[in-house]
C-alpha cells in the first residue's frame, strides 16, 4: 500500500539518519564485476540504493561511474555478480517481467538522448503510446503535464529537439524519463552543461518532484552543490568498488585520499559554505 | 447502504484495479473511489470516471471520497482534479474528501489547467500537389546554381592548395585512397566481372542465331570499354564512397565539428572536401579500369565456356576490333563522373541539420541525385563523342 508512497518520513522530510536495515532496498548489487577486453572496470563492487533517497554517486573520471549506471539498466553485460532490482536478480528475470521492470525506471542520459526526428510533446508520448491505452484527449494532457512539472513552457512542446538548448533538453529528457511515473529516476549528470543558476533550478525541481512523486534517484553527478543540497546519500567509486558512502557528513569525515581531496578541495569548501 | 455494499466488494481479492462506486441522494452525489489509480490501469481509470462522470451529470454537489486509494499517480491526479474541475465547469460542486497528505501533494502539483491542443496539420489537397510540385522545381533550379557555386568553391581551394602545396593535405588524401579506391577493388572487380560475363553470354546467344558469334567481342569490348565499366563503377562508387562522404561530413555539421574547424581558421572545403574529391577523381578511373578488365575476363571465360572462343581467337579479335580510341573515350569520362560524385555528396552532407532524420534523407538524396547525374553525364557524353565522330 505504501509501495509508490514510503513513510511520509522518507517522502516530505528527509530523514538520512534512519537505520538503514529498516529501510526497503530497491537495487542491491552484489560482487559485481564489468570490463572491456582486458580492461577490469568494476571489481566486486557492492551497493544498495533504498527506496525514496536521493543517492549521489561520484568518483573520478574515467572510474565507470557511468558504466555502472548502464550494468544495473541492462546496457552493458557484466561478467560476474548479480543485481536486484525491486528484489528480483535481472539474470532470472522473463522477457516480461524484464520489461514490466523496465517501465518502473525512467532514465535520463547525459545527452538527453532524446529522439531528433519527434517534437518534444512526441518524444515524452513515446513510451505512453507503446505502454498505455489511452484517450487521445488524456495523452495529449498528460504529456502537457509532464512538460510543464520539468518547467518547460508549453511552446517548447512542437519544437524538435535541434531547436532547443542544452538546459531544455535535460528539461525535455527529464519529462519523458517521468513519462511513465516511475518508481526509480536515473539521472546521468544531470546539471552538467548547465549555467550554476540553472544548474541550481535543475537540483530544485529534482527534489521537489522527488518529495512529490517519492521518486528514488540514483544521480551520477561532479556537481558539489548537488551533493550538498539535494543528495541524502553519498556514494564515491575508486579502483572498481565503493570506497565510502553514506551521508554527506561521513563523506567529510573519510579517511580515503581521493574522498578527502574531492569534499575538501577548494571548490568543495565554497560549495560548503554556499550550501549551507 | 452503499458504504456496506461497498464494504463487500472491497474484500474481494482483486482489489487493485481503479474502482469508483457512488450514491445518490437527492441533489448530491458521494464517490468512494478505491484502487490504485496509476499508469498501468489508465484505461480502467479513463473508463471508471466516465461512467462517473455520466451518472453525476445533472446532479448539484459531488464528493470524492478518496481515503481508500492505494495508490495515486500524476496520471491518477490529472484525471481526478480534470473530473473535478469538469463538474465545476457544469455548475456542479465537487469537492475531494478523505485526502493523505502525500496525495495533497500530488494533487496540488498536477492541478489541472488547460493546455494549448497540438497544431493540427491540414490535410494535403490538389493546390498543395500544386505548390510542392513548384516547390520542387525551385530547388532543382537552385540545387544546380548551388552546385555551380560550390564547384568554384571547391576550385578555389584547389587552387589555394596549388598556390601553397604546404597546405595540402597527403595523409587525408592517402587515407581517402585507401577508402575509396583500395577498399572498393574487390565489390568493383565482382560485379563488373559478373555483368561482363552476362552480357558475353546473352550477345552468344543472340548473336549465335545468325552464325555471328564470334561477333560478341566486338559487342563486349565496345560496350565494356565506351560505357558499362565507367558507368557502372560510377554508380558503384556514387553508392559506396558517396553515401559515406555525406554520411560523415553531414554528421560532422551535425555535431558541430564543422563550427569548431572554421573558428580555428581552417577552411572546412579545403581540409575535408578537397582530399575526398581528389581521391575521387584518381580513384575513380583506376577503378573504371579494373572493372572493365574484370568485365573482358569475365566476358572472354563465357564465351570460351559457351561459344567456343578459345582465349587466343578472343584476344587477337579484340585487338583487331578495339582502337585505343574506344578505350581512352571511356576512361576520358571516369574523372568527371568522381568530380560531379564528390560534388553532389559534400554538398548535400554540409546541409544536414540537426536530427537523424535529416542525415538519413540527405544521405538517400545524395545517392539518388550523383547515380542520375552520373547516368545523364554519360549521356551528354555519348552525343558530345558523336557529335565529333569518336
Amino acid at each position: 500500500m505504501s509501495a509508490a508512497f514510503p513513510s511520509a518520513s522518507a517522502s516530505g522530510v528527509r530523514a538520512p539518519h534512519e537505520r538503514d536495515d529498516e529501510r526497503e532496498v530497491v537495487i542491491r548489487v552484489r560482487d559485481l564485476e564489468v570490463g572491456f577486453g582486458e580492461r577490469l572496470i568494476m571489481k566486486g563492487l557492492d551497493l544498495d540504493v533504498y527506496r525514496g533517497e536521493i543517492l549521489g554517486f561520484v568518483g573520478p573520471s574515467g572510474q565507470g561511474k557511468s558504466v555502472l549506471t548502464r550494468a544495473i539498466l541492462g546496457l552493458v553485460p557484466k561478467r560476474a555478480g548479480s543485481i536486484e532490482v525491486f528484489g528480483e536478480n535481472v539474470d532470472n528475470m522473463t522477457e516480461s517481467s524484464r520489461s514490466e521492470i523496465e517501465r518502473r525506471w525512467g532514465v535520463l542520459f547525459q545527452q538527453g538522448a532524446l529522439f531528433s526526428a519527434l517534437t518534444v510533446r512526441q518524444n515524452v508520448q513515446v513510451p505512453m503510446r507503446e505502454y498505455l491505452e489511452l484517450s487521445p484527449r488524456l495523452l495529449d494532457e498528460l504529456a502537457m503535464l509532464k512538460i510543464e512539472m520539468v518547467g518547460l513552457k508549453p511552446d517548447a512542446a512542437d519544437k524538435l529537439p535541434s531547436e532547443l538548448s542544452g538546459g531544455m533538453i535535460k528539461r525535455a529528457s527529464l519529462a519523458r524519463a517521468l513519462s511513465l511515473d516511475p518508481e526509480i529516476l536515473f539521472l546521468d549528470e544531470p546539471t552538467s552543461g548547465l549555467d550554476p543558476i540553472g544548474a541550481g533550478e535543475f537540483d530544485e525541481l529534482i527534489a521537489t518532484l522527488q518529495r512529490t512523486l517519492g521518486l528514488t534517484v540514483f544521480m551520477v553527478t561532479h556537481d558539489l552543490d548537488s551533493l550538498y543540497t539535494v543528495c541524502d546519500r553519498i556514494a564515491a567509486l575508486g579502483d572498481g568498488r565503493i570506497i565510502a558512502h553514506g551521508p554527506i557528513d561521513a563523506m567529510l569525515a573519510s579517511e580515503d585520499p581521493w574522498v578527502r581531496a574531492y569534499f575538501h578541495g577548494k571548490r568543495a569548501r565554497s560549495a560548503m559554505s554556499a550550501g549551507g | 447502504m452503499g458504504a456496506k455494499e461497498l464494504g463487500g466488494r472491497r474484500d474481494e481479492a482483486d482489489a487493485r484495479d481503479p474502482k469508483a462506486e457512488f450514491e445518490r441522494h437527492g441533489d448530491d452525489v458521494r464517490a468512494w473511489l478505491s484502487g490504485r489509480w496509476t499508469v498501468e490501469h489508465a484505461g480502467s481509470v479513463e473508463r471508471e470516471m466516465a461512467s462517473l462522470v455520466d451518472a453525476a451529470a445533472d446532479c448539484g454537489r459531488v464528493l470524492f471520497d478518496l481515503s481508500e486509494i492505494d495508490r495515486l499517480d500524476t496520471l491518477g491526479a490529472w484525471v481526478l482534479d480534470r473530473t473535478r474541475h469538469d463538474f465545476g465547469a457544469q455548475g456542479v460542486a465537487a469537492d475531494f474528501v478523505g485526502v493523505r497528505s502525500e496525495h495533497h501533494i500530488l494533487l496540488n502539483e498536477v492541478a489541472y489547467r488547460g493546455f494549448q491542443p497540438e497544431p493540427v496539420k491540414s490535410s494535403p489537397g490538389f493546390r498543395d500537389l500544386l505548390a510542392d510540385v513548384g516547390e520542387a522545381v525551385v530547388n532543382a533550379g537552385r540545387d544546380f546554381a548551388h552546385g555551380v557555386s560550390f564547384l568554384g568553391e571547391v576550385i578555389a581551394a584547389l587552387t589555394r592548395v596549388v598556390v601553397n602545396p604546404r597546405r595540402f593535405r597527403v595523409p587525408a588524401l592517402t587515407n581517402q585512397l585507401e577508402q575509396i579506391a583500395f577498399r572498393g577493388v574487390p565489390i568493383i572487380v565482382l560485379i563488373c566481372f559478373l555483368v561482363g560475363c552476362i552480357v558475353a553470354q546473352q550477345g552468344l546467344f543472340q548473336l549465335q542465331r545468325f552464325g555471328a558469334q564470334t561477333f560478341v567481342v566486338n559487342l563486349v569490348g565496345i560496350l565494356v570499354l565506351r560505357e558499362l565499366g565507367v558507368l557502372l563503377t560510377s554508380i558503384m562508387v556514387a553508392g559506396r564512397s558517396g553515401a559515406a562522404f555525406t554520411a560523415e561530413i553531414g554528421s560532422m555539421k551535425m555535431r558541430e565539428e564543422i563550427d569548431a574547424l572554421r573558428v580555428m581558421g581552417l577552411d572546412p572545403i579545403e581540409v575535408l572536401i578537397v582530399p575526398r574529391i581528389l581521391a575521387l577523381v584518381i580513384g575513380l578511373p583506376i577503378l573504371a579500369f579494373l572493372g572493365s578488365m574484370a568485365a573482358l575476363l569475365g566476358a572472354g571465360l563465357v564465351a570460351w565456356i559457351y561459344g567456343d572462343i578459345v582465349p587466343d581467337v578472343f584476344l587477337t579479335r579484340l585487338k583487331a576490333t578495339i582502337e585505343f580510341k574506344t578505350f581512352l573515350v571511356g576512361m576520358i569520362k571516369a574523372p568527371f563522373m568522381a568530380l560531379v560524385i564528390g560534388l553532389i555528396a559534400s554538398m548535400e552532407g554540409m546541409r544536414v541539420e540537426g536530427s537523424a532524420e535529416s542525415l538519413g534523407r540527405h544521405v538517400t538524396s545524395s545517392v539518388v541525385k550523383s547515380i542520375f547525374m552520373v547516368i545523364v553525364l554519360d549521356g551528354f557524353f555519348a552525343m558530345f563523342f558523336a557529335a565529333i565522330r569518336l
